[in-house]
């Protein structure tokens, strides 16, 4: 719409220009009914898709952040009042939170870094599987994907739990298993089968999109490495590494800020015990089961900062390109 | 294939240890759930009586009303958010993949931003704003938040489907005199259904895995899904773990999941690697 604003320009040098730009107006007019019309059907179809994405996250997201800023409780909605900033500080100087933030945080570093690796090794297999056992491998590897994370969760709690697990026995060989070993008495333990069961459940989602990065690797790339004498570690490390670094970098951002987001597997196994508490399951406690509206809300606006934070310092700092690796160019 | 006997061997260890890796907590849950409540603690893998008890008790005894209504609102609840999500998802890819219009970058970079949303940030502003309403422990009351699942990564994997039909198929097809509904119904529906069932499928299993929304937006079995549910079974006593029930339980609602990773394997893969990364 710029050009119909644009002042006319008298002097004879730009006189040229100003003809081309009018020229371009006429063919903009005739062409803009097309393009309006498309423009008008592209937001008819996108349209409601975008409305609700918007309704069911942007809305609440903006309603958490207008109640953290209230004393607000359901069990005594009377007493509800507006007063700043205060539910933040009690939560960033409560030592708690921090606690908190930290389990979250190393479930998340150690759930990933597994993964990668255990993901990139399953890829690996499935994208050099012969043609017979690739059907086969894949299918198994969707199960753990496909299952209920709570369904997850349970099947290792009960494979540990002291009462009707089989771990203890079979591993009493061990040392430090054995029979009367409680790992759900202990944060160690505790956070030892929680991350288990998140790695198994989570890594063929990771492997399959390192398998995708890995449909990427030119293969002429890697035979003339392997005739020019390159062993199978070095065509690895040299050629397909750093040839697929897009798709490991998604892949770990994805998967990071999935993690970050633990709750069932937590939930199901310990309820938060022996400080076990991941961030999710305190936002849960605080305005679910105690009803504090206000504090929760002061949560789950953090652990969103936080979600941003981490996808703001991969972009940033990282590079990683999320559109162009998605997809988009 | 010119495979050499020690190549053979390989893929033979590394099979089966996919395998076990991949099946062995599944194996895990169903061998406890086969258990009889007085073998629940011989810390033994295997029952030493199979036994059918655990099924009875939640398909026709005590724990039945809690649980087979839990799969009742699991089924529905899942399956209409799947429908609405699949709906909006197809026109909306449709307009990326084939239409020109600004804004096409923003609602993908929006699906994108939806789909790394923490839920629990949604969860609380909703408890309180459904229960203000009557939404709280109502379907439509999970199905909407549901949305926030399905929706985006619907979107993402069927733009990527759309951008590989080739579309001048249509055009063909009208240029040999089919009509415009024709041409779509003939030459684009067969090309394009396959990708939405895909992505159907992958919005499904993210629905039916649901914790979060229903344990937080849900309070009695008027609404509550199997998830949560699972998290609510009692023994059949105040003094028995209900771990037998819950076993019978997770392993009836893994059965679809395996039935349609093993009829759809290829489809699933070829959906969450297109929709993900395509450089």
């Amino acid at each position: 719409m710029s050009a119909q604003v644009a002042p006319a320009k008298g002097s004879g040098a730009s006189e040229a220009a100003a003809e081309e730009e009018a020229r371009k107006r006429r063919n903009r007019a005739q062409k803009s009914d097309r393009t309006r019309a498309e423009s008008r059907l592209g937001w008819y179809l996108a349209g409601p898709a975008f409305v609700v994405m918007l309704a069911v996250t942007a809305y609440p997201i903006a309603q958490a952040i207008f109640d953290s800023l209230f004393r607000f409780r359901l069990s005594a909605p009377d007493e509800r009042a507006f007063i700043g900033l205060t539910n933040y500080v009690v939560v960033l100087s409560d030592v708690v939170f921090w606690r908190v933030l930290g389990v979250t945080l190393l479930i998340t570093v150690v759930a990933v870094a597994v993964e990668v690796v255990l993901g990139f090794a399953l890829a690996l297999v499935m994208h050099r599987a012969i043609t017979q056992l690739r059907g086969l491998l894949r299918t198994a590897i969707l199960v753990p994907y496909g299952i209920i994370t709570v369904v997850s969760a349970f099947a290792w709690f009960y494979a540990f739990d002291i009462s009707s697990g089989f771990v203890n026995t079979w591993f009493a060989w061990v040392p430090g298993v054995d029979e009367n070993l409680n790992w759900f008495a202990n944060m160690g333990t505790s956070l030892f089968v929680i991350i288990a069961s998140e790695i198994w459940k989570t890594t063929p989602f990771i492997s399959l999109l390192l398998l995708a990065g890995l449909a990427q690797v030119p293969t002429e790339l890697e035979e003339a490495a392997e005739v020019d004498g390159a062993t199978w570690w070095q065509r690895l490390n040299r050629v397909v590494i750093p040839n697929m670094k897009a798709a490991i970098m998604v892949a770990v951002l994805f998967r990071a800020l999935d993690a970050f987001r633990i709750f069932d597997n937590v939930f199901i196994m310990t309820g938060g015990a022996n400080n076990t508490e991941v961030l999710s399951l305190l936002a849960y406690r605080t305005s679910i089961a105690r009803l504090e509206i206000g504090l929760g809300s002061a949560i789950s606006v953090l652990l969103f900062v936080c979600v941003i934070l981490i996808c703001f310092i991969a972009i940033k700092l990282f590079k990683v390109d999320l559109a162009g690796a998605r997809g988009e160019k | 294939m010119g495979l050499t006997t020690k190549q053979k061997v390989w893929w033979a260890v590394i099979t089966v240890v996919v395998l076990v890796y991949a099946l062995f907590p599944v194996a895990a849950i169903a061998a406890t759930s086969f258990k009889i409540p007085s073998e629940l603690d011989n810390g033994r893998f295997l029952p030493g009586t199979w036994s059918l008890i655990n099924y009875e008790q939640i398909l026709v005894g005590d724990a039945q009303s809690l649980f087979l209504s839990s799969l009742r609102n699991s089924i529905g609840i899942s399956l209409i958010a799947t429908a609405i999500a699949a709906v909006l998802a197809t026109l909306a890819a449709y307009a990326i993949a084939r239409l020109d219009f600004p804004g096409k970058r923003l609602i993908l970079t929006t699906a994108l931003a939806v789909s790394i949303f923490p839920v629990i940030s949604i969860v609380t502003p909703l408890f309180n704003l459904w229960r203000t309403i009557g939404l709280y422990d109502t379907w439509p009351g999970l199905i909407i938040p549901y949305l926030s699942l399905t929706l985006p990564i619907s979107i993402w994997i069927l733009t990527a489907f759309f951008r590989q039909i080739p579309w001048e198929l249509e055009q063909a097809a009208q240029v040999d005199g089919a009509t415009t509904w024709q041409a779509f119904r003939k030459a684009i529906v067969p090309l394009a259904a396959p990708g939405v069932f895909t992505t159907a499928l992958i919005a499904f299993f993210i629905a039916w895995n649901d914790f979060v929304y229903g344990i937080s937006l849900t309070s009695t079995e008027a609404a509550r899904p199997v998830p949560a549910a699972l998290a609510f079974f009692t023994g059949a006593s105040q003094f028995e773990e209900p771990t037998g029930s819950i076993s019978a339980a997770a392993v009836v609602v893994t059965i679809p999941v395996v039935v349609l990773v093993l009829l759809f394997q290829r489809q699933i893969v070829a959906g969450l690697t297109q929709g993900a990364v395509k450089g």
